[in-house]
C-alpha cells in the first residue's frame, strides 16, 4: 500500500472543505472494507485519505422524524440489521443488508459506504429504490436531497459532486404496510458477490416496483401501477408480458467472471417471478 | 515519505501507545510490531478471516482496518484468551473436537467464535454458520469447528 495524507476532521465543515481542496484526489474512509481492498492492490491511489468518522454528525445513528426514517453515513451493516423500526418497516433492507461480506465485514461496511462505491451488485441498492430512498448529502453549497433513483451512474461512480459527501440516508416511513422482498443470485450459498440482486415491492394499491442489479452498469428501478401483477385473478401470461417489459434494461456484461449474460438473464426472470411472489405474500401477511 | 501518527489503544487489556505508519493495517501493525503473530495474514481482501480480531467486542478483518482506526478503541487478539497458561473453555473444546488441522485459520476461528458466544451464549447450528460463514478452513473441519462451538458454549453456561 502506498502512503497518503490521512486526515480526520472533526467537523462536517472541515470535512467538506478538505474534499473540495482536494476533489478526486482524496477518498473518504467510513468502513474501509471497499476501500482498504482497493488501496492495498493500488487500484486506488488517493494523495488524502480522509476518516470521517469522527465528525458528529455522521456517527452512527438511526432516527425516525415526520414520517421519514434517517440512518447517518457512519451506520453499519449490522446496526442497520438490528434496528426494529428498520425491521418492521423496510425488512427487504435488513434482507440486503445481512448477506453484503461476512459477520467481520458488516461489523466495519457502511450503508452510506455501499452506494458511494456504487457497484452494479451492491446488496442494499434494490431495496432502497424500491422503498423510494433519498440520499441527503452536505457539499460546498450547503445541502441537498437527491432521491436514490438519480445516485448511482457506474461503479465507483456517483451523481455526488466534488466536495460532497453523504451525511444520511432518509426512507419514507410508509403510511400503510407494503410487501416486499429481496433476493440475489450467487455461485455459492456463503459470502459472495452476487450475480443478480432483486427486490420487489408491492403496495395495498397494487402497485409494484421492482428494482434489480448485477445486470447492468447500475441498478434500476420499474414501477407497475396497474395493479395487474399483485392481482391473483390475473393470468400468468399477462404477468409475465409487464415483467419482460420491467426487465428489458437488463445488460448484463458478456466479460463478467461471475455468470454469462444469458445465464444471467434466464436468472433475473426467475428471480423476478420469485420476487412478486414473495412480496404479495407478506404484504398479503401483513394485511 | 512515509507519514506517521501516534495511537493510543487497549491490546488485550493493556493500554498502548504507538507510533503507527497510517497506511498500516491494524493487522501490519499487530503482527510486526506488537509482535502478537498468532494474528495470520492470508487473503487480504475480507474473504478469509484468518486476521480476524475483536474491536469493541465486534469481530473484524483486520486486513481491512487501518491501525490509524484503532486509535483509541479496545482490540482483542488469540493471544488474549489464554490466561496463565489456562486455555479458555473455547479452546479446550477446539483442541477436544479435533477442529485445529493445520491450524492456520484458527486464530481467526477462535475469536470469530469468540464474539459469538459473548453476545449469544446459547447459539444454534445456523447462529454458528453464520457467526463463521466468513472464516474460511481449507483443511475443511467445519463440522469439528461448529461440535466445538457448539460445546464451548455449553460448558461455558454450567
Amino acid at each position: 500500500m502506498r502512503s497518503f495524507d490521512y486526515q480526520r476532521p472533526a467537523t462536517l465543515t472541515d470535512a467538506v472543505a478538505l474534499l473540495e481542496r482536494h476533489g478526486p484526489e482524496a477518498q473518504i474512509l467510513a468502513g474501509g472494507t471497499d476501500l482498504i481492498i482497493g488501496l492495498r492492490d493500488r487500484t486506488i491511489q488517493p494523495s488524502v485519505v480522509a476518516d470521517l468518522k469522527q465528525v458528529p454528525e455522521l456517527r452512527p445513528a438511526i432516527d425516525e422524524q415526520d414520517g421519514w426514517l434517517s440512518i447517518s453515513a457512519g451506520t453499519t451493516m449490522t446496526q442497520i440489521s438490528a434496528h426494529p423500526a428498520i425491521r418492521r418497516h423496510f425488512m427487504a433492507l435488513v434482507e440486503g443488508a445481512d448477506v453484503v461480506g461476512s459477520v467481520q465485514i458488516r461489523n466495519r461496511a457502511t450503508l452510506a459506504g455501499n452506494i458511494c462505491n456504487a457497484s452494479p451488485a451492491a446488496d442494499t441498492a434494490p431495496p432502497l429504490l424500491v422503498f423510494g430512498a433519498r440520499v441527503l448529502v452536505e457539499g460546498p453549497a450547503g445541502e441537498r436531497r437527491i432521491p436514490i433513483d438519480e445516485f448511482f451512474v457506474r461503479s465507483r461512480e456517483t451523481t455526488l459532486l466534488r466536495g460532497e459527501l453523504v451525511k444520511s440516508i432518509e426512507l419514507p416511513v410508509p403510511r400503510e404496510p407494503v410487501g416486499a422482498a429481496y433476493l440475489r443470485l450467487t455461485r455459492r450459498r456463503g459470502t459472495d458477490l452476487a450475480s443478480i440482486t432483486l427486490c420487489c415491492g408491492v403496495e395495498p394499491s397494487g402497485s409494484t416496483r421492482l428494482a434489480y442489479g448485477s445486470v447492468g452498469p447500475k441498478p434500476v428501478l420499474f414501477t407497475d401501477k396497474s395493479g395487474v401483477l399483485a392481482d391473483p385473478a390475473t393470468a400468468e401470461d399477462a404477468k409475465l408480458a409487464i415483467l419482460e417489459e420491467m426487465l428489458s434494461a437488463a445488460s448484463p456484461s458478456p466479460r463478467s467472471v461471475r455468470a454469462s449474460p444469458q445465464y444471467r438473464r434466464a436468472m433475473l426472470r426467475v428471480l423476478a417471478r420469485r420476487g412478486l411472489r414473495a412480496a404479495v405474500e407478506r404484504l398479503r401477511g401483513a394485511a | 515519505m512515509p507519514r506517521t501518527l501516534d495511537v493510543e489503544l487497549t491490546v488485550n487489556g493493556a493500554p498502548r501507545r504507538l507510533e503507527v505508519h497510517v497506511h498500516h493495517t491494524l493487522l501490519d501493525v499487530l503482527r510486526d510490531q506488537l509482535g502478537l503473530t498468532g494474528t495470520k495474514e492470508c487473503c487480504v481482501v475480507g474473504e478469509c478471516g484468518a486476521c480476524t480480531v475483536i474491536v469493541d467486542d465486534l469481530p473484524v478483518n483486520s486486513c481491512l482496518m487501518l491501525a490509524v482506526e484503532a486509535d483509541g478503541h479496545e482490540v482483542r487478539s488469540v493471544e488474549g484468551l489464554a490466561r496463565a497458561g489456562e486455555l479458555t473453555p473455547l479452546q479446550q473444546a477446539f483442541l477436544d473436537k479435533g477442529a485445529a488441522q493445520c491450524g492456520f485459520c484458527i486464530p481467526g476461528q477462535l475469536m470469530a467464535a469468540q464474539a459469538l458466544l459473548e453476545q449469544s451464549p446459547d447459539p444454534t447450528v445456523a447462529d454458528v454458520h453464520e457467526a463463521l460463514a466468513g472464516n474460511l478452513c481449507r483443511c475443511s473441519g467445519y463440522e469439528q469447528i461448529t461440535e466445538a462451538v457448539l460445546a464451548a458454549a455449553e460448558e461455558m453456561r454450567r
